[in-house]
């Protein structure tokens, strides 16, 4: 086995470079990742186009044709001297958002909690209990990694990914969980949705989480389900 | 009256694409824009625009519109395909000034993917998120974030026009290479030590799942190390990523912004307008490139877009393409030596 050393950095191709702090699902690399992306918003890197930060990289995307490979590393390297080894977590905001689970709106629920030999009752427990953090905004627009997921809850995904899954769902795919922006193809355990819209391109804040905010999952019965969804129609807030 | 193109036939998939939208990765947004930025440019530059503004992606045609109020100037470039307008046979690679009423007919591509209708001044769309470029899976972009479809009226950003049409030099052709050049990497460690070898040596088929998304491809299996779910992070344009069954995707335009699949290697970015062009059952072959060696193929494929404009040449109305396509260009004939 290859000890690698962190943080590293990789080129993805001629026109982005990944910048890696660890291979883990933590706070404090995410923490990390949040501080170099910081670093590098206040500098004036000739030819940045953007960052994207993820669970535990930042990806730079560049212009190779104003700054070289070799010569945006030297300067990330610079930045990442300034990283703090521990850095203290944003505070990001906290959300309440209320889910349906089971039923039409958690196809897997039932076969989840079947499979993890829990009742439904407690499949809901260990899903509502933890306040989970917002590690990475991708896949689609506004869609939200959260960590940490309950170890006990951990479910591979399909084998065959479903190819529609309603915007609203909240899934677990292996150790993450994750509340599914717009309408797409997915392979993750659908346990519940939410009314709640992540991306609404019409809204004044069109996308509702960032990296670095908490969530909690309130459950509602579905007999809620219609009110709520009237109120996020009517441009309501839902969640708090 | 500004004008208008009315959509007659929409083809398969047509929707406005633009050079992209930057900045938004963070929120999940791709940058979508036009798959091939090359065509995108050319089409541009013979009605006279700018090289990122918005034009119709046409995949695979066939498609056809008419002009509607107004009058306007339109060029395409990218895939070949027969035009007609008005039902009589026109040349594609020079821009027309048609008026209110005229037809456009483009036949089914016989060579390429995708066709770009370029309008001067560009089609009147708002921006979303700094672009007019469609995302079909987020609804945003183009016109009402969907394809266009049959009796659509698409809006143009008009004005008058006095200059000259503008035709492409015979035999014009951007910088190109026989084989995608990859960037290895950036998870190459999640393989086995023959799996870029593999890549590198062997032949791949675009499969039917090619879109703006990205191409799933079949060859040789390309075998993963230790497991094939990395901890989801950043997909890089050109990005060949490997699911479990061991066949590469290259991540195209509207890819997934963060996607969990071993990353082999990357296509670089002057390579891939050209793979947009590629159709399914097209074989593809890969070559390793150094990072300064890619720089240089991004400045040589820049410098020959700068240029372009200025490589245009104006229609001669004496041999304009009607007279062309009617009149006898051969005067006689020697066997070659009395020359």
């Amino acid at each position: 086995m290859v000890t690698l050393s962190y943080p590293r950095i990789l080129p993805a191709g001629d026109t982005a470079l990944i910048v890696e702090f660890g291979d883990a699902i933590d706070v404090e690399i995410n923490a990390r990742v949040l501080a170099l992306d910081r670093l590098v918003a206040a500098s004036a890197i000739p030819g940045l186009v953007e960052t994207l930060p993820t669970y535990r990289s930042l990806f730079v995307v560049y212009e190779p044709l104003a700054v070289s490979y070799t010569e945006l590393s030297a300067a990330l390297d610079r930045l990442l001297a300034e990283v703090p080894a521990r850095p203290v977590p944003a505070r990001g905001r906290f959300w309440r958002i209320p889910v349906v689970y089971g039923g039409e709106f958690g196809v897997d629920f039932a076969a989840v909690a079947a499979r993890l030999d829990l009742g439904e009752a407690e499949l809901i427990a260990r899903h509502t209990a933890p306040i989970y953090r917002v590690f990475m905004i991708g896949f689609q627009p506004g869609y939200a990694y959260l960590g940490d997921l309950d170890p006990s809850l951990h479910s591979a995904r399909h084998e065959v990914p479903r190819l529609k899954v309603p915007a609203g769902s909240v899934s677990i795919g292996g150790i993450q969980t994750s509340i599914h922006s717009v309408e797409a193809p997915s392979g993750w355990q659908l346990l519940g949705r939410t009314p709640l819209r992540l991306f609404d391109p019409t809204r004044p804040e069109p996308f509702l989480l960032a990296t670095g905010d908490k969530v909690r999952f309130d459950p509602v019965p579905a007999a809620a389900w219609d009110a709520l969804a009237q109120r996020v129609a009517a441009g309501e807030s839902v969640a708090e | 009256m500004s004008a208008a193109l009315r959509v007659l036939v929409p083809g398969p998939l047509t929707t406005l694409q633009d050079g992209g939208r930057q900045g938004w990765l963070r929120f999940g947004l791709p940058p979508s824009g036009a798959m091939d930025k090359v065509a995108l440019a050319t089409a541009n530059a013979l009605v006279g625009n700018p090289a990122d503004t918005g034009a119709l992606e046409i995949t695979m045609g066939p498609a056809a519109f008419r002009v509607e109020a107004g009058s306007t100037r339109i060029a395409f470039a990218g895939g070949e395909a027969n035009l007609t307008i008005d039902g009589k046979p026109a040349l594609l690679d020079r821009s027309h000034s048609l008026a209110a009423g005229a037809e456009l007919r483009l036949s089914l591509l016989r060579r390429g993917l995708r066709l770009y209708l370029a309008v001067r001044g560009g089609f009147l769309a708002a921006p979303v998120f700094g672009s007019t470029a469609t995302n079909l899976r987020a609804g945003i972009g183009g016109f009402a974030g969907r394809a266009i479809a049959a009796g659509d009226e698409l809006p143009i950003r008009g004005g008058a026009i006095a200059e000259p049409e503008l035709r492409l030099p015979f035999g014009l052709a951007p910088p190109s290479h026989p084989r995608l050049r990859v960037v290895p990497g950036p998870q190459t460690e999640y393989f086995t030590a023959d799996a870029l070898a593999t890549l590198l040596s062997a032949e791949y088929a675009i499969t039917p799942q090619a879109d703006r998304m990205g191409y799933r491809l079949a060859g040789p299996r390309l075998a993963h190390a230790k497991g094939f779910n990395s901890i989801s992070d950043a997909v890089a344009p050109g990005c060949i990523q490997v699911p479990g069954e061991g066949q590469p995707i290259i991540m195209m335009a509207d890819r997934q912004t963060t996607g969990g699949y071993p990353k082999l290697a990357t296509i670089i970015s002057a390579d891939l307008p050209a793979l947009a062009q590629r159709r399914p059952g097209d074989k593809l072959r890969f070559e390793e490139i150094g990072l300064d060696a890619a720089r240089e193929a991004r400045r040589l494929l820049r410098d020959w877009l700068s240029q372009l404009p200025g490589r245009l040449l104006p229609v001669v109305p004496l041999i304009d393409s009607e007279r062309l396509l009617t009149a006898n260009l051969i005067s006689g004939v020697t066997d070659g030596s009395s020359s």
